[in-house]
Order: C-alpha cells, then sequence, then structure tokens
C-alpha cells in the first residue's frame, strides 16, 4: 500500500506541478479535443432547437412508447453521477488514503453528470415552456414531482461536495497563479477561496464539513435514484411493476458510476499525464468495487427474472419472452455476455486485470448498462397492456444526435473545469504524503473488499 | 320509451362547472385512493352530481366497422393516431374474429390522475377524467400509468383549422394542443345538452350505451332502454382488469367466446 502513497508525491511541488498544469499549459491537443466534443454537443443543440421548432414528432416516439431514449438517458446519466459521488463520499468516510488522486475527478464527474442527467427529463417534457406548473401546481403525490425535488437537491449537495474539498486548492490556485492569471480568474480563485490560509482551525472546519457532506449525500443519492426507479414502479406495467426496482436502480447506479470513474480516470489519467500519481494500483482497488457490482447486480437481475419467469405471468411472461428469445434477445444476450460475464473476466483474471483489461471491462460495463437502461425503459411501454400488437421503436437522427451529444458534454465540460480547477486534490495528497507509511497502510485494504 | 323522452331523462339541469376549485375536494380525495362519485354497480345512490356517467360495449353486436372512431375524431378534430376509442381486432382459439372497442375506462380510482405532477388531469363532478390542457406540460407519466392505453400524445397539432373562436377547455378540448395529452372526454359538452356522445350516436349495430349510475338507466342510438344495474347482472357483463382496483367505469358484455373476466386480455 505504501508504494502507492508517499514515495510518488512526497515532494509537494511534484503534486502541484501536475494538477495546475492543464491550467497553465493546456498544450493544442486539448484545444482539439475541446473543439471536436464541443462541435459534438453544438450539434445535439441544434437537434433539440430542432424538437422545440416541430416538437416531439421528430422523435421515434409513438403513442404506445412515449418514452424512449431521453428516459433512458436521464437514467443512465443520472445514475453515473450517482456513482461518481457514492464512490468518493464512501472512500472518504471509510478514510482509504488511495482516494486522493481520485477524489476530484469523481466529484467532478458527479456534478457534471448529473446537469446533463437533470436535463433529460426537461428535453423529454412535451410542453417545456410549461416547466413552472410544477413550481405553481405541484402535486406531491406524483413522483415526476419527487424527482424534481430529489435531483435539485441532490444537485445542491453535490455541488458542495465538490466545492469543499476545492477550497484550499483554490487557495493554492489564488497563490501560485494569482499573479500570473487575468483579472476575472484572480478575482474567481479570491473570492472562492473564502479567505483559505491553510490554519489548523481552518482545517479542522472544513474536515468537519467534508464529513457531514459525505455522510449526507449518501441517503440522498439513494433516495434520487429511488425515485427514478419509482417512475416506474408506481405503474402496473408489465417489467416496471416491481417491488425490487429502487435497490435494483441504486446497483445498477453505482455500478455503472464506478465504472465511469475507472474510464474517466483511466482517460485523464492518460490525457494529463498523470500516471506519476495514478498507478495500477487503483484501478485494481477500483475494479475489486466494479467486481463486487457486476456480481451483485448480475444477482438482482436473476433474482428479479427468476422469480417472474418461473410464473409466466400474462402480462409478464410475454415480456421475459421478447427480452430472451424475441425481438429483443440480441441485444438482451449482448448487455448479459458483453456487460456482465466479460467485466467479471477481464477483472477475475489476474493476466487482464491491469490498467488495459480494466478499462475496456469499464467501457463494456458502461455501455452494457445504457443497453439495460434501454431495455428497461421501452421494452416495458413496447408491450402491449390491450389486445394489441407489440410496438417497435426506433430512434431518430434528432435523438441519437442528443444522446450523443450529452455523452460528449460530460468530458467537455469536465476538461473546461479542469482548466480553471486544479485536477488533483492538491491538499489531500498533500496531507497524505505526510502521513508516515506505517499509518496510511492500516485502512485501505478494507475498503478494497 | 322514445330516444327523445331518453334524452330528457339523460338531461343534467345544471352543466358542467369550469370552476377548477369546487373539485379540489374531490381530487385530493381520489389521490388518497378513496373513492369519489357513486360506487361501481349502480346503486342508483345520488351523489354530488346529477349524473355520474358510465358506458357499456355490447360485444356480441360489435362488428368492427369502427364507425365510432371515426366519428370521435371527426368530433374532435382529432389527429388519425389519436384513437380515443379504439377498435382491436382480437382472434380466439378457433381463429374467429372478434372486436373490443375501447375508450377511457373513467376509472373511479384513476392512475393517470395520481400521478400527473401539475394536476392538469382531474375527475369532474360526474366522474368523467378530463385534461386541461392548458396546464399540461407533456411529461407523459399519465400514458405510463393508465394500464388500458386510453392517452393518447400530441406529437402534431390538431387537423383543425385555426378559428378566432378557439377556446379548447378540458370539456371540449378542439383543437388539440400539440405537446399535450389528450384523451376520451365522454363528450361530455353532448351529455350535459341531453345528447348522446359521439361514438354512441354513431354505432350502427347498436354495441355501445351510455349509462348513469345515478339513475340506474342506459341506452343507445336506437333508444333500447335498460335497467343498468340488472342488464350487467343478467348479462354477465364484467370490467378489464378488475384485479388493479382501478375500478372502471366501463363495462363489458361478453359473447364471442371471450373469456368472463379472465384471459390475457381481461
Amino acid at each position: 500500500m505504501s508504494a502507492v502513497l508517499s514515495p510518488h508525491y512526497a515532494e509537494a511541488g511534484d503534486v502541484r506541478e501536475a494538477a495546475l498544469r492543464p491550467i497553465l499549459r493546456p498544450g493544442s491537443l486539448f484545444w482539439v479535443t475541446v473543439a471536436v466534443l464541443g462541435l459534438i454537443v453544438l450539434a445535439g443543440m441544434v437537434a433539440y432547437l430542432h424538437q422545440l421548432r416541430f416538437g416531439l414528432a421528430v422523435t421515434g416516439l409513438n403513442q404506445r412508447v412515449s418514452w424512449g431514449f431521453y428516459i433512458s438517458n436521464m437514467v443512465f446519466f443520472i445514475g453515473i453521477s450517482y456513482g461518481g459521488a457514492m464512490t468518493s463520499a464512501i472512500l472518504r468516510l471509510t478514510n482509504a488514503p488511495w482516494r486522493a488522486p481520485l477524489s476530484r475527478m469523481a466529484e467532478t464527474m458527479a456534478v457534471v453528470a448529473l446537469m446533463v442527467g437533470g436535463l433529460f427529463p426537461i428535453i423529454d417534457l412535451g410542453r417545456p415552456d410549461r416547466m413552472y406548473n410544477l413550481l405553481l401546481h405541484g402535486q406531491v403525490g406524483s413522483p415526476v414531482v419527487w424527482d424534481v425535488v430529489a435531483i435539485t437537491t441532490y444537485m445542491a449537495a453535490g455541488l458542495l461536495f465538490l466545492y469543499l474539498p476545492l477550497i484550499p486548492d483554490i487557495a493554492v490556485c489564488r497563490d501560485r497563479l494569482g499573479p500570473a492569471a487575468g483579472g476575472l480568474r484572480r478575482a474567481l480563485y479570491q473570492l472562492l477561496s473564502v479567505g483559505w490560509q491553510g490554519t489548523s482551525q481552518q482545517r479542522h472546519i472544513l474536515e468537519r464539513g467534508i464529513t457531514v457532506v459525505a455522510i449526507i449525500i449518501i441517503p440522498l443519492a439513494v433516495s434520487v435514484h429511488s425515485v427514478l426507479a419509482w417512475l416506474f414502479g408506481v405503474t402496473s406495467r408489465p417489467g416496471w411493476d416491481s417491488t425490487i426496482f429502487a435497490p435494483y436502480f441504486v446497483l445498477g447506479a453505482m455500478f455503472s458510476g464506478v465504472a465511469t470513474v475507472i474510464l474517466i480516470v483511466a482517460a485523464f489519467r492518460k490525457a494529463y499525464h498523470l500516471e506519476a500519481y495514478i498507478r495500477q494500483e487503483h484501478f485494481q482497488y477500483l475494479s475489486y468495487i466494479l467486481l463486487a457490482l457486476t456480481l451483485a447486480y448480475s444477482y438482482f437481475m436473476f433474482s428479479e427474472y427468476l422469480t417472474v419467469g418461473y410464473k409466466m405471468h400474462e402480462t409478464d411472461g410475454p415480456l421475459l419472452q421478447l427480452l430472451m428469445t424475441g425481438r429483443l434477445a440480441p441485444f438482451f444476450w449482448l448487455f448479459v455476455v458483453g456487460g456482465l460475464v466479460l467485466p467479471v473476466l477481464l477483472i477475475a483474471l489476474p493476466q487482464t486485470r491491469n490498467i488495459a483489461g480494466i478499462t475496456i471491462a469499464s467501457l463494456a460495463v458502461l455501455l452494457g448498462m445504457w443497453l439495460k437502461r434501454f431495455l428497461i425503459v421501452v421494452p416495458g411501454l413496447a408491450e402491449p397492456l390491450m389486445p394489441s400488437e407489440l410496438t417497435i421503436y426506433w430512434p431518430s437522427r434528432v435523438e441519437v444526435a442528443i444522446t450523443l451529444a450529452a455523452a460528449a458534454a460530460i468530458p467537455l465540460m469536465m476538461m473546461l473545469f479542469f482548466r480553471v480547477f486544479p485536477i488533483l486534490s492538491i491538499y489531500e495528497m498533500e496531507e497524505f504524503a505526510e502521513v508516515p507509511a506505517e499509518h496510511a497502510s492500516e485502512t485501505p485494504d478494507a475498503e478494497a473488499e | 320509451m322514445m330516444p327523445h323522452l331518453i334524452r330528457a331523462a339523460l338531461y343534467s339541469p345544471s352543466p358542467p362547472q369550469l370552476v377548477r376549485c369546487q373539485y379540489r375536494a374531490k381530487l385530493r380525495r381520489s389521490r388518497l385512493g378513496l373513492p369519489i362519485g357513486s360506487r361501481a354497480g349502480a346503486q342508483g345512490v345520488r351523489q354530488e352530481s346529477q349524473r355520474q356517467w358510465g358506458f357499456v360495449v355490447d360485444l356480441r353486436r360489435c362488428d368492427g366497422c369502427k364507425y365510432c372512431t371515426q366519428a370521435c375524431q371527426d368530433t374532435h378534430y382529432l389527429a388519425e393516431d389519436q384513437e380515443w376509442i379504439k377498435v382491436y381486432e382480437v382472434e380466439d382459439e378457433n381463429q374467429n374474429k372478434y372486436f373490443i372497442p375501447r375508450l377511457c375506462m373513467q376509472c373511479e380510482n384513476p392512475p393517470c390522475v395520481k400521478v400527473c405532477p401539475v394536476e392538469a388531469t382531474f375527475k369532474n363532478p360526474d366522474g368523467v377524467v378530463l385534461v386541461d390542457q392548458h396546464r399540461c406540460i407533456g411529461c407523459r407519466m399519465c400514458m405510463a400509468a393508465c394500464p388500458y392505453e386510453a392517452r393518447y400524445f400530441n406529437f402534431t397539432d390538431s387537423p383543425k383549422p385555426p378559428s378566432p373562436f378557439d377556446n379548447p377547455m378540458p370539456e371540449f378540448p378542439v383543437p388539440q394542443q400539440r405537446g399535450t395529452v389528450g384523451k376520451c372526454v365522454l363528450c361530455v359538452h353532448y351529455t350535459h345538452k341531453g345528447q348522446l356522445p359521439a361514438c354512441v350516436e354513431a354505432c350502427r349495430m347498436d354495441a355501445l350505451y351510455i349509462a348513469d349510475l345515478n339513475s340506474d338507466v342506459m341506452t343507445n342510438r336506437s333508444g333500447e332502454t335498460y335497467k343498468f344495474s340488472e342488464y350487467l347482472r343478467e348479462n354477465d357483463a364484467f370490467r378489464f382488469k378488475e384485479e388493479l382496483n382501478t375500478s372502471p367505469r366501463v363495462w363489458y358484455v361478453a359473447g364471442h367466446g371471450q373469456t368472463l373476466g379472465g384471459g390475457r386480455w381481461r
């Protein structure tokens, strides 16, 4: 354990150099990437304007399948946000020192993904111009209103969870970059660092604050995803009418969220040359969590399908057939093999339990979980409740463009954020570097189980 | 009895109240899952309103001509994909076809009303579920919640040519507004004048009946009139998806080998 920590960033100057490099010298590749991602996001915005002009008729939705890509995306993006916040919060509370170089990225991803995911219910509205009715006439009995309350509360907590550990680092920016930075940025650092001087009293208050937010954010994140699940669970549709849905969604969110953290960390590690701070061990610890969650998710899914499939009730039975042997079987089995079996193998086998293998496993989980969300939302609607045939939903170009834009917006917003704020938690990494190696090795392994 | 007498009997002296605040107490009751209006089974109990509308479909008579759908779409200026009364074609085990017209079930315990985030959908005093299309935000939660697929989203504008007199209201939502949800309104704009709903009026097979649960009377286009509760009992009328406890106000009379209250399409 000690190998992960002290020797590599014992010298505080190195950490600061690495964390501030993207702010000082982004490099040409940065701008090329920003431009490419920006164009994808722009295309999505144009697609949305088109949808505003012509209504939801430009989507592939129809009278039966009235929720499609947008609602799947909402569940998916809010899910990965939740995973980012949970990973960071649990590692903080269990005091795992190896989290230090990862927590900033996880917390930023949580906020950014929530911003993107929170937009989808609005994109999905037939009359977004009347959103204010939710405030004027909000009806507490409606799961949609629960969602609005839960997402906004969670957003506030997520921002706080990102901001608090950032304060000392903003102070570093203020002191190190202040003179060189432009007036606007200097004022921003001045304002946001709230007079941080690193006194022991300030440190004490900050650490207490972070712990409190880390504790609060866990039930909040659980509630957000439970509420999302109840959006489906309160209906009597096949596949949705399930008591297991809330914990199932929470687990799925965490599962896809840890995979996203691994992917984001792998990408920024490579692009921002953080190899000295984020090492194979970090990926392995995260991959153990991912492995455990893969198995847990498989167990939930198996339990759900077994109890439904054993009885084959008149509405659930056809849905199960549709998924397992019918038209959607290729997608379903692609998820099972690609999103569950493949990651388990990649992580379980020592030969592939390296950065490349773990990154591929995470990508497979992420794509698989998007597919799973789609397979939860759409077949539940496509399966007829009245005597008629199955309805086919095929997304339109507008829906695909907006979905791709959302996926591109997450790395883009993170890159822009790290253009202004340090990508590594300087404060925590220096803190842990000061801790003697023997002391640090006591805690982390318990978490990795 | 003569049709005009029945119409007089069904005539409700009080025009539908458009003032929403009068429904509030009842809305709250419905959201708590408490019964509103009269109980199912047409006990003839006088409730808050003069009429409690119900509907009977005699499946023995329906030949699937879809005149009802056409009449409904003409009356409300609906787009093609809006089939507020939809006629399903079903095949039994012996490959014999029969038809099931499905309109809004006007549930006494409507799931769509419970899940609406902005109280845009509500039950009126006559027991009819309506939508305020000036308030609906188009989230389509009600469509997901409806077990009868009776709700329709307006993906496109209403085909009605715009007129200076357009004033869509829940009771007569014409023209339909794009981006909002529409549904069968049981033609409350006709029934309160003592006229039959458009689908009943168009049913050349006399398979559709409008009923009043309070006065326990049902009648169809030709003026065939029955004591509602007796008719239901004598003809073994059933309702779709009883087990969901939505308590629909549309009863069906089977006749072509449909499973009574059972089978996949209960």
